[in-house]
């Protein structure tokens, strides 16, 4: 049979499996990047108090750790592993099949719309899970921080980027962080379909937004640590 | 005003699906301004064939940007450089003397080459097989003022019918993603009240198909959009992904259920 | 040969009801035994195979293009009618037939127009049942626009993409079937050869075009619904691989083609730019709603850019001469008045042949905005041509060939002189007689595909008993492949030096010249002295690269030039011996005082059916003679 004869018996075959398919994928690739968002969004709020003092920061730690008898931060934490699990997995199984789709590249392609940001959400993702990794390590249970003291939030926050490296490092991950945001808020609302003519000015807008404000105020916080305006 | 142009083409040149390929020089001398991209090739093949050697093979048909055949990547972009403009209807006029041209094939697994330029793109008929249709057996139709329409649905469902299934926008896509043209057909019979009763299953159908032929995923570059010579935007794929998300909610596994005799 | 067209007696309201119910059935249970070729999936042969596979037969589609979907009738853009009446402005079941069979200068099979008529009422209501996004007004119903050769508004469109709208109707209902497996696809083959056992068609000989492949298909049916033959032409508004092939071959094993030279030169296309012309495009006569079509009085004015010509300048020609219809005036008689005046030393535009087609009254009376919802993507499409921007500058047009009444003959039940071998949409010759009334090609393949061809093929196949196809092993298979593979082998030893576009070319400009849009005795005569020259030419000097066994695109091209190169010739003979002038066919030695088409309703009235008779021979002239007793046979006039 020539490749121009078709017929596709067997309609019963296709199988309607959610995360077998491309867009189920998808989804969960998008609402956990709104989860991952989600935290972030508030982990920057909640570290507005390190602006407070070491009492308030302090306190607002116990409070997550005490949460609902302390099983709040348990809770909290199994949901960001998995979010961060699922995500990694949709992301890499994605970009797999990607790949596969073109073996072939063209000899010179001109890109029209694709921004720089929507092009490095691999290697911007990528970045950032490396970071999470490190930031785990560094802050959460102090591995690979010089002066770790357990409980002592505001201390481990301080000292922790007055290594200029370290600082770097986490700036860095901001900028990424940035780009992840800006492609990725837009793009989540496309995925889930959450979209309208009407408002798709706003929802550009909105992206552009929410990133200035969570990376720029994320950014101050080394650089405030740096300046010496916390100590 | 009518001018005349010298040009240098660098074509991909692939024997058949078995062949590896090349990029091979040819050029193409006193290629008039009024002439279409086609008609530059044709000249330049009459000549190949004048001289005992064989001719760039392209699809096309229509040469009125209708029949969606025509397929080539020009210096990058398929299509070419004019936006909503399918290779058929671009004109020499776009380019300068001097140019030098690159033309490859449409590039996707889903996509073998068969010649030069010529592609399969047989995964796309499968893809309207699968689910693509709304099931109206001939002779069933009931007066067609019974339902009416609002306007604004048809001509969205008219916007996203436009789709001539060219494939540019799987061969612009950095992922080789066919969502732009399966949401087109998706939205296109999702808009109109004949479509609902199929509404998600055919959603799921065509989406399942569409990845067993390896097609790439939607990452929101929004390359699609910009190569479609017919304007088809992503606001269909946002619509494909809302249905897809409410379908797979809401599936249930058919149960056979005999008749009663 | 005989010609028996199986036309129902009596009254004509009745006689499509009277004959489907006297048409044998097949069994339900018996109808996946039998096999249907359906050679086209156009709109005729798209709605065929998906409508018969529904009723249960086991169909086989081919199509020469990569997908179904991309068949010619995509290209059609203006509109589809239909005696709805939705507009409560006087249509009616009967007017459309009598506006089809007038249109037609009464050259056309009065039943076959009444039933076409008559269906096109379902066509519209299974096209939306499908899906077909046609315009609708704000209340949500649908809208409908005028078109040529009629007072009434019953032309239903969608956008300019009419034609690709009710394609992909039937592509998607096609496609349903081949997904569940009732229908099976063949993309990119084509028909090279029809098989006929004992004067009954049986099979066909394809080509894979990605393989070389010549293999059999053999079934209880055959439909031809292959398109027009118009590509003879070279220059015209048909897809570039519009072929002839396939009714020139069923032509050659005994079906008759009738009235060859009924063609139809359309008005509003885009002129001619140079020799590397490749194919002329279409502008939507839907746009002569709006579209006021001019030259300038004088010929000295045709240099001057046409904001400088005053109105009083301007000729208004086609409102002039028609006032009731004016710019709506029918194709054929459109088409020769602008030749008359630019014959006349009027035309417009750097090669003089072409005329305007100006927009601006109707932007003043309904602003831009309006006009750009109605035709914005004709209009944008001149632009890409012309680069010329027609919101501000008419359009230049000039008439192009761009449909074929002309085709296999048919009987009532659409089936040819050969028994088995039916003919479907502008392949075969029924319904527009002389001259087709624009908006009425869709309808027709629709017709055929979706509400004739299921019922009649059931009367012929009633009578074929189940399980006695052929086998690969008969001899007239044998034959049919062998006679393929001899023609590739032919055009292969060649060897000559020539392309096969420059005999298309000349044999174009020799059609174009002599049997275009003004024909003569003389002119027909020479044509046909040159044309055998040209095919000696083909066959002795053609250059043909690579191999049978291989996608060669030169190889299809050469064999469709080969059939167009005979069919030419067939088409110049029947304009020889109709000496009459009639719709789209104009003999110059038959007009009126004032120039109009002069039938002879004494001597011609009848169709003309050509029957083979062998290579070197003569073909022979039969006659089904036409019979008016619902329109009466009078003088057309749109004035
Ligand atoms: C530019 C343009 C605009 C038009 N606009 C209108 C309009 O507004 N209204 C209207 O009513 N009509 C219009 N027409 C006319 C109308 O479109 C056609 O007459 C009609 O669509 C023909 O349909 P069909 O199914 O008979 O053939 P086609 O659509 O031509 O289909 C032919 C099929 O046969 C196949 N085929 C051909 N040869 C072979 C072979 N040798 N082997 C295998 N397969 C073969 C092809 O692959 C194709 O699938 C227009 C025509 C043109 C050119
Ligand atoms: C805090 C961490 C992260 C957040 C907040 C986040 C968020 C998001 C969001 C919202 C999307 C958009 C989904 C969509 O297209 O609809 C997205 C896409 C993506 N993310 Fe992440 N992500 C994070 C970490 C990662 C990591 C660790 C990786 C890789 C290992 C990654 C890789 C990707 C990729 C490849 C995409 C798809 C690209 C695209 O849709 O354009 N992300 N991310
Ligand atoms: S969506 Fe646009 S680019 Fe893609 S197949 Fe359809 S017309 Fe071509
Ligand atoms: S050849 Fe038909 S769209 Fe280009």
């Amino acid at each position: 049979m020539s490749v121009a004869e078709q017929s596709i018996v067997g309609a019963e075959d296709r199988s309607p499996g959610f995360l077998d398919s491309s867009v189920g994928r998808k989804v969960v690739m998008a609402i956990t990047g709104v989860v991952l968002f989600g935290f972030v969004t508030v982990h920057m709020l909640g570290n507005l108090t390190s602006y407070m003092g070491a009492e308030a920061m302090n306190h607002y730690a116990e409070f997550l750790h005490t949460m609902i008898h302390g099983m709040g931060i348990w809770v909290f934490r199994a949901v960001m592993l998995t979010a961060v699990a699922l995500h990694s997995w949709a992301a890499l199984s994605l970009t797999l099949s990607n790949r596969a789709a073109r073996p072939v590249g063209y000899r010179a392609q001109q890109r029209q719309a694709a921004t720089w940001a929507s092009r490095t959400m691999r290697w911007s993702g990528v970045i950032l899970g490396i970071f999470i990794i490190f930031h785990l390590l560094h802050l959460t249970t102090g591995s690979v921080h010089p002066s770790f003291i357990k409980g002592d939030a505001y201390h481990n926050f301080v000292t922790g980027f007055q290594v200029p490296a370290v600082a770097a490092f986490y700036i860095l991950a901001q900028l990424c962080l940035g780009l992840h945001m800006w492609h990725g808020v837009w793009s989540f609302t496309q995925t889930l379909g959450l979209v309208h003519p009407r408002y798709n000015g706003l929802r550009r807008n909105f992206a552009t937004v929410l990133t200035i404000l969570v990376v720029g105020v994320n950014i101050s916080y080394p650089v405030a640590v740096l300046t010496g305006f916390i100590h | 005003m009518e001018k005349h142009l010298n040009l240098t083409l660098q074509v991909w040149r692939q024997k058949d699906g078995k062949s590896e390929g090349s990029f091979v020089d040819y050029p193409a001398k006193h290629i008039s301004t009024e002439m279409s991209f086609l008609e530059m090739l044709d000249v330049v093949n009459e000549d190949l064939i004048r001289k005992g050697e064989d001719p760039i093979a392209f699809d096309h048909d229509c040469r009125e940007g209708i029949c969606g055949t025509c397929s080539m990547v020009i210096n990058g972009r398929p299509h070419g450089p004019k936006e909503r403009t399918t290779t058929c209807q671009l004109h020499m006029r776009s380019f300068s003397d001097g140019d030098t041209i690159t033309i490859e094939p449409w590039r996707a697994k889903p996509f073998p080459v068969l010649k030069d330029l010529i592609v399969d793109r047989g995964a796309f008929d499968r893809i309207i097989a699968a689910g693509g249709f709304i099931s109206a057996p001939t002779g069933c139709g009931q007066d067609a003022n019974a339902l009416p329409v609002p306007k604004q649905n048809a001509d969205l469902a008219m916007d996203a019918a436009a789709c001539i299934g060219c494939g540019a926008c799987v061969a612009a896509c950095p992922n080789a993603s066919a969502m732009l043209f399966v949401s087109a057909k998706v939205s296109h019979l999702a808009l109109l009240p004949q479509g609902q009763p199929e509404r998600y299953s055919r959603v799921r159908d065509m989406v399942a198909q569409m990845d067993s032929e390896e097609f790439g995923t939607c990452t929101n570059h929004g390359e699609c959009e910009a190569a479609c010579p017919k304007g088809i935007t992503m606001e269909n794929i946002a619509r494909m992904n809302r249905d897809f998300i409410k379908s797979s909610l809401t599936f249930r596994p058919e149960i056979a259920s005999g008749g009663a005799g | 040969m005989e010609l028996n067209a199986r036309t129902p007696e009596g009254p004509i309201e009745k006689s499509w009801d009277k004959h489907r119910f006297d048409l044998k059935l097949v069994n339900p249970a018996n109808k996946r035994k039998y096999k249907i070729l359906v050679v086209g999936s156009g709109l005729a042969g798209g709605a065929a195979a998906a409508s018969l596979a529904e009723l249960g037969y086991e169909v086989e589609c081919f199509a020469y293009q990569d997908s179904p979907r991309r068949a010619h009738s995509i290209a059609a853009q203006g509109g589809i009618n239909a005696a709805k009446n939705y507009h409560n402005d006087g249509d009616s079941i009967f007017r459309l037939f009598y506006d089809t069979v007038k249109g037609g200068d009464f050259r056309a099979r009065e039943a076959n127009v009444y039933r076409l008529a008559q269906v096109s009422v379902n066509i519209i209501d299974q096209c939306v049942s499908q899906g077909v996004p046609f315009a609708r007004e704000y209340g949500g119903l649908l809208d409908n626009r005028s078109f040529g050769g009629a007072q009434v508004s019953r032309t239903f469109y969608a956008r300019g993409q009419t034609g690709q709208q009710l394609l992909l109707g039937a592509y998607q209902a096609l496609e349903r079937q081949i997904g569940l497996g009732k229908v099976k696809m063949h993309s990119r083959h084509e028909m090279q050869e029809l098989i006929v056992v004992d004067g009954v068609a049986k099979g066909i000989v394809t080509r894979d075009m990605v393989t070389g492949e010549i293999r059999s298909h053999l079934a209880d049916a055959v439909c031809l619904a292959t398109g027009g033959y118009g590509n003879t032409m070279y220059l015209a508004t048909y897809a570039k691989g519009c072929n002839g092939t396939a009714i020139w071959r069923a032509y050659k094993k005994g079906a008759a083609f009738a009235n060859p030279c009924f063609t139809q030169i359309h008005p509003t296309c885009i002129p001619v730019t140079g020799d590397h012309q490749s194919k002329l495009t279409l502008m939507s006569e839907s746009l002569r709603n709006d579209g006021r079509i001019w030259v300038p009085k004088r010929k000295e004015d045709c240099g001057k850019p046409p904001s400088q010509i005053p109105e009083e300048d301007r000729d208004y020609y086609l409102e002039r001469k028609y006032p009731s219809f004016g710019n709506l005036a029918p194709r054929d008689v459109s088409s020769r008045a602008a030749k008359q005046v630019c014959d006349e030393g009027r035309g417009v535009g750097p090669t003089g042949l072409g005329v305007y087609l100006d927009f601006e009254d109707a932007i003043n009376r309904l602003g831009a905005k309006k006009i750009e919802e109605k035709y914005g993507n004709l209009f944008e499409m001149y632009e890409r041509i012309t680069d010329e921007n027609p919101y501000k500058t008419p359009m230049r047009i000039f008439p192009a060939t761009h449909y074929t009444m002309g085709g296999l003959w048919v009987d009532y039940n659409l089936m040819s002189t050969v028994p088995g071998l039916f003919v479907l949409g502008e392949a075969n010759f029924s319904d527009h007689g002389a001259n087709r009334l624009g908006a009425s090609a869709l309808m027709q393949g629709l017709a055929d595909g979706y509400f004739v061809i299921p019922y009649t093929i059931g009367g012929y196949l009633a009578g074929v008993k189940p399980g006695t196809r052929i086998t690969e092993d008969h001899p007239a298979v044998k034959d049919a492949m062998a006679a393929v593979q001899n023609k590739v082998d032919r055009l292969f030893a060649i060897g000559g030096k020539q392309t096969p576009t420059h005999f298309h070319r000349e044999l174009g400009k020799v059609m174009w010249e002599n049997c275009g849009m003004g024909r003569n005795e003389a002119g027909l005569k020479k044509a046909l002295e040159v044309i055998p020259q040209i095919r000696e030419q083909f066959w002795q000097d053609l250059a043909l690269p690579g191999s049978g066994n291989e996608l060669n695109q030169s190889l299809e091209l050469a064999g469709r030039v080969a059939d167009f190169l005979e069919i030419g010739e067939l088409m110049c003979r029947d304009a020889l011996e109709r000496r009459e002038s009639c719709g789209g066919h104009f003999r110059e030695e038959w007009q009126t005082e004032e120039g109009e088409a002069l039938r002879d309703d004494e001597n011609f009235c009848h169709v003309a059916a050509w029957e083979y008779t062998g290579d070197g021979n003569a073909p022979k002239r039969h006659i089904e003679p036409l019979k008016f007793e619902n329109v009466h046979l009078a003088t057309r006039s749109y004035k």
